[in-house]
């Protein structure tokens, strides 16, 4: 990284569900590419979900809750950064309207949204990162979450990182804008049309002839992943850390472990 | 029209499995979205006019007994009559009442979605008088006894071999061996058939695009001409609209008529923009005798105030349908009522309950498209999601869905239990998954297995390694 470590920023670091149950190597690239750039990075163990699944099925009373942990367990960092538009999105943008009925939980909710930032937006427009060393061979595209893009306005900041991975060309596909088909909840309450968005994205990623799929939400890229698997196709999907922070020797997203780790195994 | 909204998962099915819809559907993404956006670019002041036009309803909204009054009285001293209609069955009612008062047998009519939503074809056809859609795409789904499928082109799930068979079928005096390859001869024969039904007509039923107040106007907005030929050929016209189509003047009417057509097709300005203001007076050569304005509430006034406010200033571009992948997927129909989209999902349960469009307001990824294409600056998903909170709230989600929820809720919110609790299945499922890196099938998780595979946990949880590694 070419920030030098002098100041000294707390961090959050809000690993969300998806990172923390099937991804963590995603939790470690975050880390690491925060570090790099002279954060401390602390990972609150009274975390667990942002409460998103809740609230998108209406149930307020439970996404509050939640909602409240992490404003406890957060509250005292200078910066809260998760790994997705989706998570950040979630804190930043729809905890204050939890606490309607309560102007002190509202105050401190309000101040969290101040201070969450999601992970690549964090990098470059806060701590100003530019150059980043680190390569990876192969063509990328880059999914657009809908959440980082229409929510967190993340847009060119993924993409002036992965210019500076040396070896990586980046290839647009037309749709990348698009709406994969997660949507949480709604990939299994709705899944012959969650089925179809999904197929469209594999046709629109399949179409740019990348290797490599990267997005900055796990969620769409377990979806995306999971159809491309199901087609057959052997394009590698990974969270944008784990490239930019250079981790990716393990296994991509659904990709089978190598065989020669298994006497490590015990 | 009948609700088929209860069904949407069914409808959503059959339609993705209809290869035609697929194929009309299609020709959807590379039309009115890039023509949108092409519009957009080529008027810098875009989005200051979306503001605008924003607070002009939103203002509209908060006075709105005060510009339909003055609307009133503008309309009567011009000549005409405004009829203030609660329900859709007051509004047919007083629609068969002036048609019967005309001697009505043909009623010409141009796209109007309150008709469509007072279902006044039906009504007018069983007291034996015809209805007589104008619109290309109304008329060629009236020949095929469909509902629209879409507010701004209702005929958009129709390729064009379909419509040669309807009007082959439809327009059995003409030529059978005759060529309908090209759609310019479609819309030849269309108009051909239609020339006969507007110098027949007695009354010309027409929507309005907006509610003049400072006039007592209502605003048409058409491509092809036919609300001209529609309201100035019989000697009544009757205007229909529900009560928030209102503006407080010209000037603000035509900042809105400067977003309309760039949202719904790209167009800078509709071919057609006309002002009716009255009947014909004694000097003009042309226009109807009798000009009668049916203004519809209709549960409008109901969504005053409430979470669902915002809606009232939908000005039915279109856009939101356009541009949004559960639409684009399924189509118009499948939403089972008037309206589709997120339009249609937000507005159908304020007009037919919650009980029965219940599915709506969930089949959606809340993406957030439309509410970045909606000129009116409507915030669509958070309606959705309030709709979901009031489904929550009043039990009406399914019993399976809540206990669910409620038992992941109780986990997530005491993180210590929750971190118990995980440990050992993302253990298992790390184990198991490690050799193909992914699951095809996994119990209880056919929703997501079905058409992907489940990609298998790296193993351990992060926030467990993360504190055996850094606290050794």
């Amino acid at each position: 990284m070419s920030e030098t470590p002098a100041r000294s920023i707390s961090v959050g670091l809000f690993a969300t569900c998806l990172v923390d149950l099937t991804r963590p190597s995603v939790g470690f690239a975050s880390a690491k590419l925060m570090e790099d750039a002279g954060c401390r990075v602390s990972v609150p163990q009274a975390q667990s979900c942002c409460g998103q699944p809740a609230y998108n099925a209406g149930d307020n009373a439970d996404a509050a809750a939640i909602a409240a942990n992490v404003i406890g367990a957060f509250e005292g960092f200078d910066y809260v950064v998760a790994p997705s538009g989706s998570c950040a999105g979630m804190i930043k943008h729809h905890f204050v309207g939890l606490f309607e009925d309560d102007p002190v939980m509202a105050a401190r909710a309000g101040a969290l949204s101040a201070k969450t930032h999601e992970l690549i937006s964090f990098l470059t427009d806060v701590l100003q990162v530019d150059g980043i060393e680190c390569a990876y061979d192969g063509t990328v595209t880059y999914h657009d979450s809908c959440s980082s893009l229409r929510e967190m306005k993340i847009k060119d900041q993924p993409r002036a990182l992965l210019s500076r991975v040396s070896g990586l060309s980046l290839k647009e596909s037309e749709e990348s804008e698009t709406c994969c088909g997660f949507g949480g909840l709604f990939c299994v309450k709705y899944p012959d049309i969650s089925g179809h968005m999904v197929d469209a994205k594999v046709d629109d990623i399949l179409a740019t002839g990348a290797d490599t799929l990267l997005a900055g939400d796990l969620g769409c890229l377990m979806n995306i992943a999971g159809r491309l698997h199901r087609r057959g196709s052997e394009v590698r999907v990974r969270h944008i850390a784990e490239v930019i922070a250079g981790m990716t020797d393990g296994p991509a997203i659904g990709a089978p472990a190598p065989l020669d780790t298994d006497k490590d195994k015990n | 029209m009948e609700s088929t909204a209860g069904t949407f998962k069914e409808n959503a099915k059959q339609a993705l499995a209809d290869a035609k819809l697929r194929d009309a559907l299609a020709k959807l993404s590379d039309g009115f979205p890039v023509k949108r956006r092409d519009a957009v670019a080529r008027l810098p002041e875009f989005d200051d006019l979306c503001d605008q036009a924003t607070a002009i309803k939103e203002h509209v909204l908060e006075n709105l007994g005060f510009y339909l009054e003055a609307f009133e009285a503008r309309v009567t001293e011009a000549g005409g009559t405004v009829h203030w209609c609660r329900s859709a069955a007051e509004a047919r009612t007083t629609i068969l009442r002036i048609c019967k008062q005309a001697g009505a047998k043909t009623v010409t009519k141009s796209k109007s979605m309150i008709s469509e939503e007072i279902a006044i074809n039906e009504h007018l056809e069983t007291h034996d008088v015809e209805p007589v859609e104008t619109d290309l795409g109304e008329y060629i789904i009236q020949l095929r006894h469909e509902p629209p499928s879409h507010i701004i082109a209702p005929a958009i799930h129709l390729t064009k071999d379909q419509i040669a068979d309807t009007f082959r079928e439809k327009h059995s005096h003409l030529d059978a061996a005759r060529n309908l390859e090209e759609p310019e001869t479609l819309l030849e024969e269309a108009r051909g058939e239609l020339r006969r039904k507007f110098i027949a007509a007695d009354v010309g039923l027409t929507g309005a695009n907006m509610l003049v107040a400072e006039t007592g106007s209502i605003v048409l907005v058409t491509n092809e001409g036919n609300a001209d030929l529609t309201y100035s050929l019989p000697k009544t016209h009757i205007a229909i609209a529900s009560l928030e189509k209102i503006v407080p003047t010209l000037e603000d009417a035509t900042t809105i008529l400067r977003v309309l057509a760039r949202s719904a097709t790209g167009q800078d300005m509709s071919v057609y923009t006309t002002f009716c203001t009255g009947p014909k007076r004694a000097q003009d050569l042309d226009g109807p005798e009798d000009f009668h304005v049916v203004l519809l509430d209709n549960g409008r006034t109901k969504m005053l105030g409430t979470e669902f406010h915002d809606m009232l200033r939908c000005i039915r571009c279109g856009a939101c349908l356009n541009h949004c992948p559960i639409y684009k997927a399924v189509g118009g129909h499948a939403y089972g009522w008037v309206y589709s989209g997120p339009m249609g999902a937000v507005l159908i349960p304020n007009l037919i309950g919650l009980d029965e469009a219940h599915h709506l307001p969930n089949a959606s990824t809340l993406c957030g498209k439309c509410e970045e294409v909606c000129p009116m600056r409507i915030p669509l998903p958070r309606m959705l999601r309030s709709w979901r909170k009031k489904q929550f709230e009043q039990e009406k989600t399914s019993f399976v869905s809540r206990t669910a929820l409620k038992a992941w809720a109780a986990l997530a919110r005491r993180p210590w239990l929750y971190r118990l609790a995980v440990a050992a299945p993302i253990a298992v499922l790390a184990l198991l998954g490690r050799e193909k890196g992914r699951f095809r099938w996994l119990p209880l998780g056919g929703g997501w297995t079905s058409l992907r595979d489940m990609p298998a946990p790296e193993g351990g949880t992060f926030i467990s390694r993360w504190h055996k590694e850094r606290q050794p």
